[in-house]
């Protein structure tokens, strides 16, 4: 089966700006994939040349096996967008937004079943200009979802959410992958990412520093520390192998008389991972 | 759907919503008639003054119906995000635009028609010398203004701005242009100012065929094109969607 997007050495600059510099990876059918960085890292850039809203400098991008710069009305047919900022019509009720988008589309899904879906159903008479944050946001994802898209796109979904909010949110993006869409979405919360994610990419400055699942990306890519005080300081190794470096920092303890006072181990959370590869 | 289908109920879609909007209903069908009806009464106007009013107030209708009304439209949804969003949709771009120019041009006939009907029943004018001439000028104005609202959107930078950009050019353009009085009467550098830009010509146009007779209507129709021209291009060329 084709991969849903694949994207090789990927450049964007904008005049002196270099946003995106060589960004390669691939979304497979029915993956979520989460692009992980802070602010700035290129994730909007990224998933902006995929929509077909910008056009890259270099590289070779295919999305659903088209190249997304051509706009084929054919393509966005398949796609659903929710970008990191849009407004709605303040005069329109949600069903209208909704209904209104759903008449692009050849074969949508049914209004009221996809406001159900985002859990907008007591808001279906609210007018858009009357919704919260995160009401405002579920209603991005019902306008993305109206038309049964394959490939689902979310760029900060949960950006200024409250926990509540956040969690609500996380629900529906798990209803997707029910649903067997492709999801690609961006964030700055590495939880998020560790929640949602199948694969996460953390992009710094434009380059993906570290990739894979979530679980495998803090063990693998970090090694051990080891720490002790030494006349009131603080010593620290790191290892591959923990085992052979305790026995000999003990061993030589040992030998010379010595206490190993306030001996730590620990293996780096993904946190610290994600902390040390997008320092500054 | 097809892609006129789409317009139509892209079109349907912005009715519905114009309606729920007061100020957008304030500045494109009250004030204009506002006006009519505070100059007419406080000049206790007649005859002359009448011709003159009468298509004055339906060309400034014309202006605020299109240009005004597109020019803010179109820089909200800009800002707003509301264009871009659109832009990802499989919605081709004709119908969505198109139905929100359609909507803008059904505001400015009716908006004609209404004040010429005001003429008529409240004031004794008679009815347009002229239908087709009326019709014409019409279609015409709706197109250069409608235009020239569309670019000069493109200019205006955000939308708190956009009251302050499109009044600029609105407020003075009215006062020049004969709206309320004849522009002939104007001193020789504000004439040439107004002799030079649409609106005046569009009234006068109007004014052949509501009022009848006098004027050069082929010289009126000929500036207004040419200005037509120029929106069409700037609105086509410098169109942005966010
Ligand atoms: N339209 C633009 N014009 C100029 N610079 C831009 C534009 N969009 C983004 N940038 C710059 O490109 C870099 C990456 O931005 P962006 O893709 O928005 O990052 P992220 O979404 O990860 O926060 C930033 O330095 C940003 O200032
Ligand atoms: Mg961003």
């Amino acid at each position: 089966m084709a991969a849903a997007i694949e994207v090789r050495d990927l450049e964007k600059s904008y005049g002196p700006v270099d946003a995106v510099r060589g960004l390669s990876f691939s979304v497979e059918q029915g993956e979520v994939f989460g692009l992980l960085g802070p602010n700035g890292a290129g994730k909007t850039t990224t998933v902006e040349i995929l929509e077909g809203y910008r056009k890259r400098t270099g590289g070779n991008v295919s999305v659903l096996g088209h190249d997304p710069e051509v706009r084929d009305r054919r393509l966005q047919e398949r796609l659903g967008i929710v970008l990191q900022s849009s407004g709605f019509y303040p005069q329109a009720t949600v069903r209208e937004a909704v209904a209104n988008t759903s008449k692009a589309y050849s074969r949508p899904r049914d209004v009221e079943e996809t406001i159900d879906l985002v859990g907008l159903a007591d808001k279906a008479d609210a007018r858009t200009a009357e919704l919260s944050g995160g009401q405002r946001r579920r209603l991005d994802l019902a306008l993305a979802l109206i038309g049964d898209p394959e490939l689902v796109f979310l760029d900060e979904p949960t950006t200024g959410f409250d926990p509540a909010a956040r969690r609500t949110a996380w629900n529906a993006v798990r209803n997707l992958r029910g649903l067997g869409m492709t999801v690609l979405l961006t964030t700055h919360y590495l939880d998020e990412a560790q929640e949602l994610a199948d694969r996460v990419a953390i992009v710094k400055d434009g380059r993906i520093v570290a990739q894979g699942p979530p679980s495998e990306l803090g063990p693998e890519q970090a090694r051990y520390r080891v720490s002790y005080l030494s006349s009131g300081r603080r010593v620290e190794h790191q290892t591959d192998d923990p085992t052979d470096l305790l026995h000999r920092l003990t061993s030589d303890a040992l030998a010379r008389g010595e206490r190993l006072d306030g001996l730590e181990v620990s293996r780096p959370t993904l946190e610290d991972v994600y902390l040390e590869l997008t320092a500054e | 759907m097809s892609a006129a289908a789409l317009t139509w109920e892209q079109f349907r879609f912005e009715r519905k919503l114009f309606w729920r909007n007061p100020t957008a209903a304030f500045f494109n069908f009250v004030l204009p008639l506002l006006l009519l009806f505070l100059i007419a009464t406080a000049f206790s106007s007649e005859g002359e003054e009448l011709d003159t009013l009468i298509p004055g107030i339906a060309g400034m209708s014309v202006m605020a119906t299109t240009f005004t009304a597109l020019a803010y439209v179109l820089v909200y949804r800009r800002e707003e995000g509301i264009l871009k969003r659109v832009r990802g949709t499989p919605m081709p771009a004709a119908s969505y635009l198109g139905g929100m120019i359609g909507s803008a041009v059904l505001n400015a006939l009716l908006q004609i028609l209404l004040v010429i009907g005001i003429g008529h029943f409240v004031y004794g004018v008679d009815w347009p010398a002229d239908w087709l001439l009326v019709g014409a000028f019409s279609l015409l104005g709706v197109v250069c203004f409608g235009s020239l609202g569309i670019a000069f959107a493109h200019a205006i930078p955000n939308v708190d701005s956009g009251p302050a950009w499109v009044n600029a050019v609105f407020l003075p353009l009215i006062f020049i242009s004969g709206v309320f009085y004849s522009a002939d009467d104007l001193p020789g550098f504000l004439k040439a100012i107004a002799e030079a830009l649409p609106l005046k010509h569009l009234i006068d146009g109007l004014s052949a065929g509501i009022v009848g007779g006098g004027e050069d209507t082929l010289a009126a129709a000929a500036v207004v094109g040419g200005w037509t021209a120029v929106g069409l291009l700037l609105a086509v060329r410098f169109f942005r969607w966010s």
